[in-house]
């Protein structure tokens, strides 16, 4: 048996504290001890981005990280961006223009989007394929996922623009 | 998909990178991003009982840009790279090459230092710093010691680099002239059926220098000297070109797998270095 490490990381803006193998992977960190299930395991051989989280401002596949390396990290998955009650931007743009069909890769797609619309807050639909590229779904056809991050930035836009 | 255990180390600078690869020799492997290694760890095809973390050590990322050199440390991301506006105006083949790098989650990871160090013949940089000219810097227990991209690679995983020592940085001068940086892929985020990394000189109408080096076409990138010296003095016309190609055909090797027979890539191998000297040249 390896040794426990101490780890400390907030995830979702909570404080999370344990022991763990340090070759404990991330997304299985984050589903099984923590019960945090938004994020996926399509591959698990980083192909997919099913386990998209956010991990200190980057856009991470959780399936190739070590819960080692994520000591002391800020991670954000699609349960932190937004909420049943109120739905992420990004959430109900998906929802209006029929960005999933069976669901899955969804978690990552959103959380990989909301970071994508942070480092360009205007984009091309070319620049939202690129953006994308390290998310697969076997569902939509991309069509429409492109179609929600495109309305999700003009939403997101325009109440920026309300605002000022 | 789990790996073997391991025990886990997170120095904050060099001297504590090398204490511990000291003490553990080969059973001791440095991590960067990890996005080469881990999934080797996963598979169980790398087996790693000391696995020194590089994140917190000091000094091993950021870009340099002056007096015409640039520097790269080791632990600057793809991502890094695509967004640094000195670099793109210095070396605008690093943009164009690090954005054909995997997909954007990789490129958050995946470092330079990874990508040069690693010794895959799939990685894009080894070519890409090959056909630069750069300069690698390696620490070990007996101080620095610099190496030229040109003859650090000596078969797939196999380096100049010992086990007991680091990559540092990189370092290249700003090339000048035209250039282009072309690879086909399967898909987006896959490793490359063939690529070509291209610089050339032009004074008038003729070319003065050529650079030229292939990736994923051998066990090693393949910096094609001849195929460059077919191309200096013309005025890179139909001729000069197909004798570049046929040249830099002689130098490669490539091995049949899941990207194609070995016909195949000897043909990508020509049509991507075809459309990279046409860009490299239109932009010289
Ligand atoms: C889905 C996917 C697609 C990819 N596609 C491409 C692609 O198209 N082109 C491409 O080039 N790469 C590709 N990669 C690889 C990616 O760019 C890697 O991140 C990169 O090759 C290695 O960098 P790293 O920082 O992740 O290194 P790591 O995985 O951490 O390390 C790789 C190796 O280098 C050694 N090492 C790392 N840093 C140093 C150092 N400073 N000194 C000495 N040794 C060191 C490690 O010990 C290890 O053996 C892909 C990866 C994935 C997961
Ligand atoms: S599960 Fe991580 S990339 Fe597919
Ligand atoms: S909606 Fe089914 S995989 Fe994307």
């Amino acid at each position: 048996m390896a040794k426990k490490m101490h780890i400390q990381m907030t995830v979702n803006g909570e404080a999370q504290e344990f022991l763990a193998e340090p070759r404990e992977l991330l997304i299985h960190t984050l589903r099984e001890r923590l019960n945090i299930t938004g994020p996926h395991i399509g591959c698990e051989t980083s192909h997919c981005g099913a386990c998209t989280v956010t991990l200190n401002g980057k856009s991470v596949k959780s399936c190739t990280m070590f819960v080692a390396q994520a000591n002391g990290a800020e991670v954000t998955t699609i349960e932190g961006l937004g909420s049943p009650d109120k739905l992420h931007v990004l959430q109900e743009a998906f929802k209006e223009h029929h960005g999933l069909q069976c669901g899955f890769c969804t978690p990552g797609m959103i959380t990989r989007a909301s970071k994508l619309l942070e480092e360009i807050p205007n984009p091309t639909e070319e620049e939202v394929r690129f953006g994308m590229a390290g998310n697969l779904c076997r569902c939509t056809g991309y069509q429409n996922i492109v179609k929600s991050i495109l309305a999700a930035a003009a939403e997101m836009n325009a109440a920026k623009e309300a605002a000022e | 998909m789990i790996p073997a255990a391991f025990e886990y180390h997170r120095p904050t600078d060099m001297a504590g990178v090398l204490a511990v690869l000291a003490e553990h020799g080969d059973e001791a492997r440095v991590l960067a991003g990890g996005h080469s290694l881990i999934p080797m760890m996963k598979l169980r095809m790398a087996d790693v009982p000391h696995l020194i973390d590089l994140q917190d050590v000091d000094g091993l990322s950021g870009i340099t840009v002056e007096g015409g050199r640039v520097r790269i440390g080791a632990m600057t991301t793809q991502s890094d790279i695509i967004g640094h506006a000195a670099l793109a105006e210095a070396a605008p083949i690093m943009r164009e090459a690090s954005l054909q790098i995997a997909d954007p989650q990789v490129r958050y990871m995946g470092t330079v230092g990874g990508n040069v160090a690693n010794g895959d013949p799939g990685n894009d940089m080894p070519g890409l710093m090959q056909c630069l000219d750069a300069t690698f810097l390696l620490v070990g227990p007996d101080g620095e010691r610099e190496v030229q991209a040109r003859g650090f690679y000596e078969a797939a995983y196999m380096t100049d680099r010992a086990d007991d020592e680091v990559l540092v940085a990189v370092a290249f001068d700003a090339p000048s002239g035209g250039y282009a940086y072309e690879k086909q892929k399967r898909k987006i985020g896959d490793y490359a059926t063939a690529a070509a990394a291209v610089l050339l000189g032009k004074d008038g109408d003729t070319c003065t220098s050529a650079s030229i080096a292939m990736t994923n076409l051998s066990d090693t990138p393949v910096w094609s000297e001849a195929a460059g010296a077919a191309l200096v003095g013309t005025s890179v016309d139909a001729a000069a070109v197909d004798a570049a190609v046929a040249a830099m055909l002689g130098d490669i090797d490539p091995t049949q797998d899941n990207r194609g027979p070995i016909e195949f890539k000897r043909h990508a191998a020509a049509v991507i270095l075809r459309r990279a000297i046409a860009r490299a040249w239109d932009r010289a």
